[in-house]
């Protein structure tokens, strides 16, 4: 079975050392506005989120790429952006309905989540299981995915 | 089973790949007009600047992508459609059977009723053909005139600054980018087009192009209507698109501004499809029906129309209109009813110095249109709120203060 | 590596800022943060200053691990001369303003002059503008936060920022980052104000580097280990925070109450992590909504709270009905023991109220008990407090004294001169519990014996951050030592002194020292920065840094007489608990510091200390 990050925001605490370690991964520097993984802080109720790509079936990132350079990983299920094929055209980051595919100025290419290849940084990183990599049917976000078919424009048959 | 699709940019080849994954029996025959492998239109400006070669264009990379997918790939321009017969006739005299016909012809540029305009040098910007005359004269220093400020115009626009030359846009309508942003959004994306040595003009029409022979890359002048003359070395005409359906006379397929197709995606004669810039469907945003050329929708379409055409039942609920444009390293998107609708309600936050702006436009306790620029963080979720039509509840008075906390009111409720 | 090799000097006075490379010479000699901003301070401020003039600078800096991914390494400290204290300052804050700066390329900003008018710092890595602070001045820190968020179209700016206290003058007027994090104390925020500098804000997305990433980041796990293995650090501070220790002091007989006149707290329970956790009669919901980390801390102990809604001082204020930062110790203490207040809502909204104006509730509290022991003697009356009345365990007079001090208003005023200033205006500047001007935090130097010798001769007055001896002589960290006796106290201050600076130089939160020792920071350093970096270099760097705070100290006018703590602690035995019958025997410890030190018999670094220490 693939497995998915899962994500308990109650065991959150804001530390950010997810974002820390997605950037080092991904960039080779600490920089969490490069991470692909955020914390979102909700400052009035107490409570933090991780928030980041759930991997979609609908994966309206890759459908909208005009030029092939978001595929998938058949091993993780990631869907994985081409450095090399990506033209930084920006049409995925406002295609998909998460906003979790993010435009990086620096490079003039997007960024995703992938996984890491099936160890991903940020669930090893997270001092307090807030984020795992799991075998789970029913994931934190399984939970998203749910939400997000109703992000439907009508494609919700899948091909 | 003979599946045809007519038109090989996006919504073509995603149709015709998925025709072919959901019935693996029925023959897919896949027409296409330009004598390159299906390319994207959105990946020119790249090219034009060197970032990617032509090959980096190509819909799909692999090497004979669709012999492998099982898709018959046929070069050539079709003229007419005989929905009896079942057959629509190619430019070169032969013709093709079809048991469904799924039309992805897209659109054309519009050439504007200027006197000049065919005259040597001056090109639109629309194939790779086009994009490999504009390399051949946009050199550094040459004097380039861009006529429109829509779109098109403006992601050509970044590709021409950075080729170096002295660029000039010519837009009739009173700001750049009319279709996709409003008065601030638009003269914000003025001033730093300005900024980074851009002439725009908006509010003036071109008049005349003259051509004189020369040497060289020849010598254009271009007219204006506020009296002024422009030397150039090259004119890049882009003045808006119309969709292609002038082979559907006689067809009896219903044409308005675009196709005009069901749900289904069909059109008004049984067994003929259309999908993408060409076709005017579901609006999500209005409940009517659009032409929205825009490569999600394209997709969308294509998606859902093959579904649709092999049996399956794929209803559509509507595209949303959805862009987004890098002008030199300013991000501005727009989505769905940016310019509100009635009774809607507007939040807005603009910092004219910092280049940033944001607008959304709210109808009862959700949001209908969005327009942003100066950012690039988590914009999809607009998408996600939008067509969701996600129940703001007490996000609704926090967005009105501020509207930058969308994203938090999107993982507010979906976590 | 590590360091961004760049500093950001702006001259409020001209308008105008430079970049700098960073001094990497003095880098290896005083690491980063702490011991480097004091170093540029000592070299470019005349130590007589005055602390409100132009003249005095005011130095916003991080260490070399602040924005990695070592644990809890998002600090950053303000340098300056204290306005409370006339001494040295410098004030380590959390939160996460300390990793955006360093992120956008900077390892300090050094602040020179004055504006003409109030102005606010954006930073965005290397665009730098004074930006005009008409619309935020005479704004919250909290309303100043999110008005620069809001108007850069940013939510992810991280602020900077002063409240109406420092506008004002509030002698103890703090710089608070990110809504609840404060660089707290010897009125940091008073000088910043003096600038007419409103807020600095941030954001930055350049990156920090390491100089061998795959040693740091095995170095950094090892020691987030170690951090998650100790009971302290892996299970007291995340789940009670730092409150764990209301009750724990107080059975020490420790717990300063009624401007230290006792030294156990009745009410004490009542305002401890035990009752934050505690739910509510009114609405069944504890104080405590969760526990909070900075950046990069793999501890969390920060507090996030609510105050009970019907509770009078937010009844019919709803912008106080959300849960924000607090209480931590030292607030809960001061607002709460030092005063007699025991009613936990009230101490919740005074600390809030600190939050949002920018007041450091040690201060705060302890003079509002000075000032209640005033009242309570008669020496000041309902006609000074312009008509509160300023009995011990007033839990309305502390609620509107916090919002009055906040904007430095009425008797609020008096206040924010500072428990020295305002006793000495009534004639008894006894009464003050403070030193060099600071007054003290939460541990009674009767019961804790080391503590006395901590607040004595501490850099920037009294205070418990510059040698935690409360670790050892209460916890057992890194061994126990018996909290009533001062054999082997000076010694033990000194080894706490010169490694805290160097954690505070270093860009770590100096909570981590429960569960690490330099031995665990060296190799996170050593992997992170150019340079060898070992236990015994901290060592020196630290005491090099002690040294170096002392002259400045020293040029500014104090002396060894300055080495001095309240009549009260050294004359007043305790009246409860364990130590009762004990005052404080500073009298003994102090020239055995002085000795181990390696200063003079009058507290003055001798020559070959300082030549030891290449000073």
């Amino acid at each position: 079975m693939q497995k998915s990050l899962n994500i308990d925001p109650e065991k959150c605490t804001g530390c950010l050392q997810c974002e820390l370690a997605c950037s080092y991964d991904n960039e080779g520097v600490f920089n969490p506005s490069k991470s692909r993984i955020k914390v979102f802080k909700f400052e009035d109720a107490g409570r933090f989120v991780p928030y980041t790509c759930t991997q979609c079936d609908e994966a309206w990132c890759m459908q909208a790429c005009p030029v092939d350079a978001i595929s998938l990983d058949t091993t993780t299920g990631a869907k994985v952006v081409s450095d090399t094929l990506c033209v930084g055209c920006k049409v995925c980051t406002i295609a998909c309905p998460f906003g979790t595919v993010n435009y990086n100025s620096s490079t003039g290419k997007v960024i995703k989540c992938d996984l890491c290849e099936g160890e991903p940084a940020c669930a090893t990183a997270c001092p307090t299981a807030a984020i795992t990599y799991v075998d789970a049917n029913w994931t934190g976000l399984d939970k998203m995915r749910a939400w997000a078919e109703k992000t439907d424009a009508g494609t919700q048959v899948s091909a | 089973m003979t599946y045809v699709v007519v038109g090989a940019g996006p919504s073509g080849v995603v149709a015709a790949e998925t025709l072919r994954k959901a019935d693996p029996s029925v023959d897919v025959v896949l027409i296409g007009d330009e004598p390159e492998p299906p390319y994207s239109r959105m990946a020119i400006p790249y090219y034009l600047t060197g970032k990617v070669d032509e090959t980096g264009t190509y819909l799909r990379k692999t090497d004979g992508h669709y012999d492998t997918k099982g898709i018959r790939y046929l070069e050539g321009r079709v003229a007419s459609v005989d929905a009896d017969a079942g057959k629509v006739a190619l430019e070169d005299g032969s013709s093709q059977d079809y048991s469904k016909l799924l039309i992805c012809t897209g659109a054309s540029p519009i050439k504007p009723p200027v006197e000049g305009l065919d005259s040597p040098g001056v090109h639109h910007c629309w194939t790779l053909e086009d994009a490999r005359q504009i390399i051949g004269v946009a050199h550094e220093g040459a004097d380039v005139v861009l006529i429109g400020a829509g779109f098109i115009a403006c992601i050509i626009l970044e590709a021409l600054v950075e080729r170096g030359v002295n660029l000039t846009v010519v837009e009739m309508e009173d700001r750049m980018l009319p279709r996709m942003m409003d008065e601030t959004g638009g003269e914000m994306i003025k001033r730093w087009c300005e900024k980074k040595g851009v002439s725009v003009q908006t509010g003036v029409r071109v008049t005349k192009v003259q051509y004189s022979d020369g040497a060289g890359d020849g010598h254009l002048a271009v007219d204006l209507d506020n009296g002024s003359q422009l030397p150039a070395n090259l004119v890049v005409v882009a003045a808006g698109v119309a969709s292609n359906t002038g082979f559907l006379g006689g067809s009896g397929v219903k044409v308005e501004d675009g196709i005009v197709v069901d749900n289904r995606l069909m059109s008004s004669v049984d067994g003929i499809y259309a999908a993408g810039d060409c076709a005017q469907g579901p609006d999500f945003s209005t409940g009517g029906w659009s032409v929205h050329a825009i490569q999600p929708t394209a997709v969308d379409h294509a998606r859902v129309a093959a579904l649709n055409m092999v049996g399956q039942d794929a209803p559509y609920r509507g595209s949303l209109v959805m862009n987004v444009l890098d002008t030199m390293g300013l991000v501005s998107v727009s989505y769905g009813a940016w310019e509100g609708v009635d009774e809607g309600e507007q939040s807005v936050v603009v910092d004219e110095e910092g280049f940033k702006y944001l607008r959304l436009e709210f109808l009862g306790d959700h949001i209908v249109g969005a327009l942003s620029l100066g950012r690039t963080e988590h914009v999809g979720v607009l998408r996600g709120l939008i067509q969701n039509r996600t129940p703001l509840g007490e996000w609704k008075t926090i967005l009105m203060a501020n509207p930058q906390r969308y994203m938090e009111a999107y993982v507010d409720h979906s976590q | 590596m590590a360091w961004a090799r760049n500093l950001l000097r702006v001259d409020l006075s001209k308008g105008t800022s430079t970049n700098e490379p960073l001094n990497m010479e003095w880098a290896q000699k005083y690491l980063g943060q702490r011991g480097l901003a004091t170093k540029y301070f000592v070299e470019e401020v005349d130590p007589k200053v005055d602390p409100l003039s132009p003249k005095n600078k005011l130095i916003m800096t991080t260490g070399p691990l602040t924005g990695t991914s070592a644990s809890t390494a998002g600090r950053y400290s303000v340098v300056t001369k204290g306005a409370l204290t006339g001494a040295i300052a410098c004030s380590n804050s959390g939160g996460f303003f300390g990793n955006e700066l360093k992120n956008a390329g900077y390892d300090m900003i050094i602040f020179e002059g004055k504006a003409e008018k109030p102005v606010y710092l954006m930073v965005e890595n290397d665009s730098v503008q004074i930006l005009d602070a008409a619309e935020f001045w005479g704004a919250s820190v909290w309303d100043t936060e999110e008005g620069i968020k809001t108007k850069h179209g940013d939510p992810l700016i991280r602020v900077a920022s002063i409240g109406v206290s420092g506008e004002q003058g509030v002698k103890f007027a703090c710089i608070v980052n990110d809504m609840d994090r404060a660089a707290g104390r010897s009125g940091v925020g008073t000088v910043m104000g003096s600038k007419n500098l409103k807020a600095v804000a941030v954001r930055g997305t350049l990156g920090v580097a390491v100089d061998d990433s795959k040693s740091f980041m095995a170095a950094a796990a090892a020691g987030k280990e170690v951090l998650a293995g100790n009971a302290v650090t892996g299970e007291g501070l995340p789940a009670f925070g730092t409150q764990v220790l209301m009750n724990v002091i107080n059975e020490t007989g420790a717990l300063p109450t009624h401007n230290h006149r006792d030294v156990q707290f009745e009410g004490a329970n009542n305002i401890s992590a035990e009752a934050m956790a505690e739910p509510r009669e009114s609405d069944g919901k504890p104080n405590l909504v969760t526990n909070q980390a900075c950046f990069g801390c793999t501890i969390a102990c920060g507090r996030v709270s609510t105050i009970d809604r019907n509770h009078f001082s937010v009844k019919d204020r709803p912008e106080y009905h959300k849960a924000s930062g607090g209480l931590e110790y030292e607030a809960a203490w001061a607002l709460g023991a030092a005063t007699g207040v025991d009613d936990l809502d009230a101490l919740t909204f005074a600390n809030f109220i600190c939050n949002e104006q920018g007041i450091d509730p040690i201060s705060f509290g302890a003079t509002v008990g000075a000032a209640m022991e005033m009242y309570e003697d008669g020496v000041i009356s309902t006609k000074d407090t312009g008509g509160i009345e300023l009995n011990f365990g007033n839990a309305e007079a502390l609620c509107s004294l916090a919002e009055l001090t906040g904007k430095g208003e009425g008797f609020g005023a008096e206040i924010g001169l500072g428990s020295k200033l305002l006793c000495e205006k009534h004639g008894k500047p006894e009464l003050s519990m403070s030193v060099k001007g600071q007054e003290f935090p939460a541990y009674d130097s009767r019961g804790i014996q080391g503590m006395g010798l901590t607040y004595a001769t501490s850099n920037r007055g009294a205070c418990h951050l510059r040698s935690y001896t409360v670790a050892s002589e209460v916890l057992g960290i890194p061994e126990k030592t018996d909290p009533l006796e001062t054999d082997g106290k000076a010694g033990l201050v000194k080894a706490f002194q010169d490694a805290t600076a160097a954690f505070d130089s270093a860009g770590l939160c100096i909570f981590t020292s429960f569960a690490w020792t330099l031995d665990d920071v060296a190799p996170q350093l050593d992997a992170a920065c150019e340079g060898e970096w070992s236990t015994d270099k901290l060592l020196e760097v630290g005491e090099r840094i002690w040294n170096l705070e002392r002259q400045f100290n020293m040029a500014a006018g104090f002396t060894g007489k300055d080495d001095n703590l309240p009549a009260r602690l050294v004359k007043d035995a305790a009246k409860t608990g364990p130590a009762e019958g004990k005052t404080n025997g500073l009298g003994k410890m102090l020239p055995e510091y002085y000795e181990v030190r390696g200063w003079t018999g009058d507290g003055v670094p001798s020559n070959e200390t300082l030549d030891r220490l290449s000073l």
